[in-house]
């Protein structure tokens, strides 16, 4: 490379260590939502090396659906720990109980568009004004229309026909009583991007991304791991493979792939080939087209 | 393996053009033919084409958007696409081309170090094509490439290529474009946009793909200017960094280097860099676009807003301030109304005092006589702001040239506005 030229990896991690700065800078109380999953861990990094020496000065938001995999959970609690983070969990299950949601019934019911009120329940208790996530513009349609600085009405609705420009690095976090921000520092990330980032900084991530053996079973064109929440269906068995998974989120509808991959280059030269979308195994995306965008519209993440 | 990507440029670009002049399909183009599309999004994009009886992929639906966007064929917002070719990643912002959506396109090109331009090889040089162009040029994107589209249903024909060429540069001559190239293509087949086209010989020039992968965008950066807004003040309150400040912020121009003289604006207090670090490495020298946090030998007040740089080099602090301002919002400008000003890292109120004229963005005449100014009008203004601004003029400095008006009754963001 030419001297005094940034690498792509060096310029996206420049660019979102500059968002979260003006995060910190901006809003009184952010948090960011932590998931366990690697975009989120990925944040959680550049926030450390946002503020080095000093702490992440955000608290820690995990929206728990009650159906984990023990592993994501197990990370969550070490890594807290590390940081001497604070961290909140909001229950989907408190919302099923206080009655604000009701548990989807029939044979595809998962906690996936639950988890959206028990996002918004938590904002307002804890009166989060910024939100930070790991959502990328490559992973979805919809998501390709979002802004550094999302800003949500007092429903915590996204209203895509009225975002506010964004213009130069200049970010607009002013907001009016009951409504929030949602921050997306890794918007211009691509999957590739944040693994070539893992793998070169050699940032620990959960152990189910990389291959192991598992029991599982076949379903919807993919591989759902067994667990305590799932039913098997007629004609359904269960199987042991050799998989990993590409995103981590609710056990119940997270798909994992067969795979050899278990060191990060390994993981690496599979992303670097891979011939499906990554939320290609996640059930909550399938349910229709729109099924991503009509989420955000709610508040989802 | 998978490493020696590494080491790649990124290069921002951004795409206009009308409805049906290609745009989406020469997207849908560079994403398919980079590899950038996967399995199951050709499997969708092959329903689609079965569903409406059509023999060939229909590439533009790659870049549909939302359910209303798809509902009424058009795009309504800016959208990002990235693709990646081992040379370079690609951000592209791609943005509607009609009239009401110039406040997009201005969105767009403020980041872009590219402007592709699509021109229907029938229609040649059209309204659009200059509002686009002089969009390009008052946002002041390094480089311009006009693609003249499909060259298939003008038979391939250079005389008709050279026209347009001709017909651009008579007009794009009253603007300020450093650099424009042309490229024949049909987004359609493919010609010329991934690989040369064996359609047409006799152009010499490199493929679109081609020139997005070697374009020289190293000079888009001003590296002569040393200017750092502080964004945050570290304070670990640690005992094993008890006394520790550092200064946080982007490089916005210019190389900072250890044990380099600086000066601390307002204030005024000079002090040495002591380090300049991120996270736990520390860095010899820092430049443009880097994010990272200074340390100074001296203990001096410094907050927010401030902005370190050479003595013998400063912005010039202005409370009356000359800009172009594009308006960007459905309430129109009230006169001599205050809003918020958003510069760097600071904030500010602005007085609009006074309107010099308003750009004809079609006919780029000036227009001293008009009633209002409205969504995505461009005008040229006087200001006052609350406190003197930090500023450079806007071709000298993006960084410190650019600025943002917010409406403090609705917190909307109204207006981008470049310091002349």
């Amino acid at each position: 490379m030419r001297k005094y030229a940034l690498s792509h990896l060096q310029e996206l991690e420049a660019e979102a260590i500059y968002i979260l700065r003006e995060t910190a800078a901006q809003f009184e109380n952010p948090a960011i939502l932590f998931s366990g999953g690697k975009d989120s861990i990925l944040v959680t990094e550049l926030a450390r090396k946002a503020f080095y020496p000093a702490k992440i000065p955000f608290t820690f938001l995990h929206v728990d659906t009650g159906h984990n995999f023990p592993e994501t959970i197990a990370f969550r609690d070490e890594l807290m720990q590390k940081l001497g983070a604070n961290l909140v969990v909001g229950l989907v299950e408190d919302s099923i109980k206080s009655g604000s949601v009701k548990e989807e019934t029939g044979i595809d019911a998962n906690r996936n568009k639950l988890q959206t009120t028990t996002l918004l329940e938590a904002i307002e208790e804890h009166q989060f004004d910024a939100c930070i996530g790991g959502g990328r513009r490559d992973e979805e349609k919809a998501r390709a229309k979002e802004r550094f600085f999302s800003h949500r009405d007092d429903f915590g609705q996204w209203n895509p026909k009225n975002q506010r420009p964004e213009l130069w690095n200049l970010l607009n976090g002013k907001l009016n009583m009951g409504e929030n921000f949602r921050v997306f520092p890794i918007s211009n990330w691509t999957e590739l991007d944040v693994w070539q980032y893992l793998t070169l900084n050699n940032i620990a991530i959960p152990s189910l991304y990389f291959a192991h053996e598992r029991q599982v079973i076949r379903r919807q064109d993919t591989w759902i791991p067994n667990s305590e929440f799932i039913s098997l269906r007629p004609k359904e068995e269960v199987v042991t493979k050799k998989i990993r998974f590409r995103t981590l989120g609710d056990i119940t509808i997270t798909g994992g792939s067969e795979s050899e991959a278990d060191t990060l280059e390994l993981i690496l030269e599979e992303v670097a080939i891979a011939r499906q979308t990554e939320r290609g195994n996640r059930s909550d995306d399938k349910r229709s087209e729109t099924a991503m965008e009509d989420r955000k519209k709610e508040g989802y993440f | 393996m998978g490493l020696q990507h590494e080491e790649k440029e990124i290069l921002r670009f951004t795409t206009a053009g009308s409805v049906d002049d290609g745009k989406s399909t020469l997207i849908g183009r560079l994403l398919f033919d980079s590899k950038s599309i996967y399995e199951d999004q050709i499997d969708n994009l092959q329903k689609i084409s079965e569903k409406k009886g059509i023999s060939h992929l229909e590439l533009a639906h790659l870049t549909d958007g939302l359910k209303d966007e798809r509902e009424q064929g058009i795009t309504i917002d800016v959208a990002y696409r990235y693709f990646a070719t081992p040379k370079r990643k690609f951000i592209i912002a791609d943005t509607p081309g009609h009239v009401q959506y110039t406040r997009n396109m201005i969105t767009g090109a403020s980041t872009a170090n590219l402007a592709l331009i699509l021109v229907d090889a029938r229609k040649g040089v059209i309204e659009q094509t200059k509002r686009h162009s002089f969009i390009a040029s008052l946002l002041q994107i390094q480089h311009i490439v006009v693609c003249v589209n499909k060259m298939d249903l003008v038979d391939y024909g250079e005389e008709r290529f050279n026209e347009i060429i001709e017909e651009y540069k008579s007009f794009a001559s009253k603007l300020k474009i450093k650099d424009v190239r042309f490229i024949p293509i049909s987004a359609l087949n493919g010609d010329n946009v991934v690989d040369k086209s064996a359609h047409m010989p006799w152009f010499s020039g490199d493929s679109l793909l081609g020139t997005l992968e070697n374009i020289h965008i190293s000079s888009d950066h001003n590296m002569v200017d040393c200017r750092f807004p502080v964004q945050n003040v570290i304070r670990p309150f640690s005992d094993e960094f008890h006394d520790y400040r550092g200064y946080a912020g982007r490089i916005t121009s210019g190389i900072f280097k250890k044990g380099d003289e600086v000066m601390v604006l307002p204030s005024g207090f000079k002090s040495k860099i002591q380090s300049i670090v991120l996270g736990e490495e520390e860095l010899e020298e820092a430049f443009p676009p880097q994010s990272v946090t200074i340390n100074l030998e001296d203990d001096i007040d410094i907050s927010r807003g401030d902005m370190i740089v050479r003595e013998h080099n400063q912005p010039e602090p202005q409370q009356d301030i000359e800009a172009m301002l594009c308006w960007m919002n459905n309430d129109a400008m009230s006169p001599r109304a205050k809003y918020a000003i958003k510069h760097t890292s600071v904030e500010a109120r602005a007085m609009i005092k006074q309107v010099l004229y308003k750009v004809d963005i079609n006919t780029l005449h000036r227009q001293e006589e008009y009633d209002t100014v409205g969504m995505n009008d461009i005008i040229r203004v006087k200001m006052r702001t609350t406190k003197p601004l930090l500023v450079d003029e806007y071709n000298q400095n993006k960084g410190t040239g650019s600025f943002i008006l917010i409406d403090e009754s609705t917190n909307e963001t109204v207006a981008a506005g470049m310091v002349i």
